[in-house]
């Protein structure tokens, strides 16, 4: 299953620079195992203690998989697969 | 150090009075590598807090999508602490995650007089910059991919 990843700017470093990349797996899980085999150091900054990072949404196509299992999310051939920081913070 | 229009500086404050007491939040757009904020996107804030803010999911893809379609990036990321000073919190720091961004705060914790204050925030490292407000951009930028602006 091959897909397009978005990349964010502060991930880019992993990526050369690129603000796509291609990556192969038929869940989210095994897309950023792909992710990480090709740019390594990308997964720890996406996956913390086995499961999506706080700091970091991630979409298949308009869909956040934070609402369609996590990383078990399944991704098909041809998906676009979106990474973004979350914009978040707060007083405290 | 940030230049930025007088309007724009306006409406996030005025965003900030408005939503107060709760957080307010949003992005002033501008062309890749231009570092000059154009374009004001208030955003809402999910969470409904006096003492946080997130974008909503749905909200973040269609704007970086907007903004991705227009060669565009989130020169400004502001929000507004309601009953503390300017100045960003861990909270803020830890998910800071754009390098190239001025992460703006106002302060609307004094009623009559609020307060506006630009960051850098990078690898978890805070460095305050001046704000140079300016009636248009005109006349700021002699680059080669200079345009005039309003």
């Amino acid at each position: 299953m091959a897909v397009t990843v978005s990349i964010p700017t502060i991930l880019r470093t992993h990526t050369g620079g690129e603000k796509s990349v291609p990556a192969a797996g038929s869940t989210v899980a095994e897309i950023i195992d792909d992710l990480e085999a090709n740019h390594g150091g990308i997964k720890s900054r996406l996956v913390k203690e086995g499961s999506l990072h706080r700091f970091v949404n991630i979409y298949v196509n308009d869909e956040d998989v934070r609402f369609a299992g996590g990383l078990d999310a399944k991704v098909a051939d041809g998906d676009n697969v979106t990474i973004l920081p979350a914009v978040a913070g707060g007083a405290r | 150090m940030l230049k930025i229009r007088r309007d724009l500086v306006d409406a996030m404050v005025a965003h900030a009075r408005r939503d107060h007491p709760d957080e307010a939040c949003g992005v002033i757009a501008g062309p890749e590598g231009s570092d000059r904020p154009e374009r004001f996107i208030p955003m809402l804030n999910a969470a409904r807090s006096p003492t946080f803010y997130e974008f909503d999911s749905a909200d973040l893809l269609k704007l970086y999508r907007e903004m991705d379609a227009n060669d565009e990036v989130p020169v400004v990321i502001y929000h507004s602490h309601t009953a503390t000073e300017a100045y960003p919190s861990r909270t803020d720091v830890s998910y800071a995650s754009e390098p190239n961004a001025h992460y703006v705060l106002v302060s609307t914790r004094d009623p009559e007089k609020h307060e506006i204050r630009s960051f850098g925030i990078v690898d978890g490292v805070i460095t305050e910059e001046p704000i140079e407000v300016v009636e248009s951009y005109r006349f700021a930028h002699t680059g080669p991919d200079d345009v005039p602006e309003q």
